[in-house]
């Protein structure tokens, strides 16, 4: 399915024109992505599903400017993407906290390496964390966390730098069911609300309905876009969090239409 | 400090502790009366190895002429006090030695540890360098000692044995905990925009610690080992002078009353690198 006139017509924040990635190692090349061609317009939010080992971590860190495409260019905001910029906040798959600092410490790495001011840094840090309930927690090591905590941490981390663009590799994916109902009904609502740029990354269908405009469907490696699918859900003026979203009467049905696209992908 | 020991050492202070319940009581005093079993073999060791050494040469089951006695270490070490025209005092020898110890070690974790972030920084420094590093470490640098006192004089060969005993090694275990770091820790410092020295300080140093601390520790002993080799050759003061000395003139007495400080010594060398560790592994 195309991306509508609409969508085309708004600048883009992030593009991928042509994108194709290989990692070479001694034993030979892997082709992770092959022809990828995306556009995210500002204030998007979008998800990306597909196959395990597809290529979904690898186009965040393409777009994040960790990595550099093999073939075709990645933009944002119409500029060929260098490096690592301050606009792009990429939260990994993992949490990669460091055991020698403080939950604390880890959530204000961003702006220490980024020189920003570290008092305002501290203070929005401080105020994440609360949010994401792990307020009493400010002053404690990783390892005396649970995974959920410390993904709630990681989370905090990005978006302590204040991205334009925010880039979610599977972020709820150490919560258990019902924190991570809570939390991605409030993080998608403080993203929208932002109107930040939201490129989630997700293996659960449901979650990249109920949460995003656009789900993206990627195909077996070497990973190539098989579908775009924008979501509407009738809701009327109204927004829906991903609790409410999950008993709209389309949910189902883009369900259902999301889980064939991807069953075809695992029997190839 | 795990949360247990906190809480050992909460119970050694306090001596009661209330809401806690009476199992984790129990588990506290088991736990304590098994430390204390360990502290007492351990003396108890020391304890047999003493009275063997005095007594197997008094009965004259050893020669006590190649052996002394416990009980003759003391008296001598009161005579080597005193410091003779001839002689200083075992305390001066002493302390000659622990300085040089420790400017060969502390000179061994700097350069080590610079050049082990040198050769993380280029990468094909590295690569070029692995097999003259091994080679390096591999070689008994005691044969050297020769070479040194001739090259640098006296005083200066044993800090440079020093050195070069602990060096390649402290070299190789640094870099080998730099190439230890997740190379994931390292692109999270990247999505962030760092720079290499910020990955530098910011991930690689602070993530090798209990590496630099390892380093440390074989450190220090190997320091103490060039800088007595050292002075075998070349030194008219410190404890490898001492035993050399007591050793052509046969005085017994005087090598293992030098021996008994050098075992002081280094004992008090590992309580203070294990002080250290338990200081900065309080925060992990
Ligand atoms: N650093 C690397 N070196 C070599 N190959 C890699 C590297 N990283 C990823 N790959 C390969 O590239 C492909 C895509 O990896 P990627 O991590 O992007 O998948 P993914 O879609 O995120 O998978 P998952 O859903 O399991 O997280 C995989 O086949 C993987 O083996
Ligand atoms: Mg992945």
């Amino acid at each position: 399915m195309p991306a509508s006139a609409a969508e085309a017509a708004r600048s883009s924040a992030v593009e991928l024109r042509d994108v194709g990635l290989r990692y070479f190692g001694r034993d030979g090349e892997t082709e992770a992505l092959k022809n990828v061609s995306l556009t995210f317009a500002p204030g998007e939010f979008a998800a990306i599903i597909g196959p395990s080992g597809c290529g979904k971590s690898t186009l965040l860190s393409l777009i994040s400017g960790v990595i550099a495409p093999t073939e075709g260019s990645v933009l944002i905001d119409g500029r060929p993407v260098q490096g690592p910029s301050r606009k792009v906040g990429y939260m990994l798959q993992q949490d990669y906290l460091f055991e020698w600092r403080t939950i604390l410490e880890n959530a204000v790495l961003g702006a220490e390496i980024q020189g920003l001011p570290m008092a305002q840094a501290r203070e929005r840090a401080i105020q994440l964390l609360t949010r994401y309930g792990l307020g009493q927690f400010l002053h404690h090591l990783p390892r005396q966390l649970s995974g959920g905590m410390r993904q709630r941490a990681a989370l905090a981390r990005t978006l302590c730098t204040e991205p334009d663009i925010v880039l979610l590799d599977e972020p709820f994916s150490a919560l258990d069911s019902q924190t991570r109902l809570a939390l991605a009904d409030e993080i998608g609502e403080i993203l929208k609300r932002a109107a930040k740029t939201v490129i989630l990354v997700t293996h659960d269908i449901g979650e990249a309905i109920s949460m995003a405009e656009r789900v993206i469907v990627m195909s077996r490696r070497p990973g190539q876009v098989k579908s775009n699918h924008p979501i509407r859900l009738a809701a009327g003026n109204e927004r829906l969090t991903p609790l409410t979203a999950r008993n709209a009467p389309e949910f189902n049905d883009y369900f259902r239409t999301l889980w064939q696209e991807l069953d075809i992908n695992v029997q190839g | 400090m795990s949360k247990v020991d906190v809480a050992i050492a909460a119970d050694a202070a306090s001596g009661v502790r209330r809401g806690v319940s009476p199992q984790y009581r129990d588990w506290l005093r088991r736990e304590r009366r098994s430390r204390l079993a360990v502290r007492a073999v351990q003396l108890a060791i020391l304890a047999v190895c003493l009275v063997l050494w005095e007594v197997l040469p008094r009965e004259q089951i050893v020669n006590p002429l190649f052996t002394s006695y416990p009980s003759a270490i003391w008296p001598t070490f009161l005579q080597m006090l005193k410091s003779t025209p001839q002689q200083a005092s075992i305390l001066t020898h002493a302390a000659s030695t622990i300085l040089a110890t420790v400017i060969g070690f502390t000179a061994a974790m700097v350069i080590g540890t610079a050049i082990a972030a040198a050769l993380w920084w280029w990468n094909g420094l590295y690569r070029v360098l692995d097999p003259y590093l091994v080679v390096a470490n591999a070689m008994p640098k005691t044969a050297f000692v020769p070479i040194f006192y001739i090259w640098l004089g006296a005083t200066l060969s044993i800090y440079g044995m020093s050195l070069a005993i602990s060096l390649f090694v402290t070299v190789l275990m640094i870099y080998g905990g730099f190439q230890g770091i997740d190379p994931n820790k390292i692109k999270l410092a990247q999505t962030f925009g760092a720079s290499k020295a910020q990955i530098l300080v910011k991930v690689v140093l602070p993530g090798s610690v209990p590496t630099l601390i390892a380093a440390l520790k074989v450190n220090a002993g190997l320091s103490l080992v060039g800088v007595i080799v050292g002075e075998f050759q070349s030194a008219n003061l410190g404890l490898g002078y001492l035993i050399q000395y007591g050793g052509q003139v046969f005085k017994m007495n005087i090598v293992m009353t030098s021996v008994t400080i050098l075992a002081i010594v280094s004992s008090l060398m590992y309580l203070g690198i294990s002080w250290l560790e338990a200081a900065v592994m309080r925060r992990r």
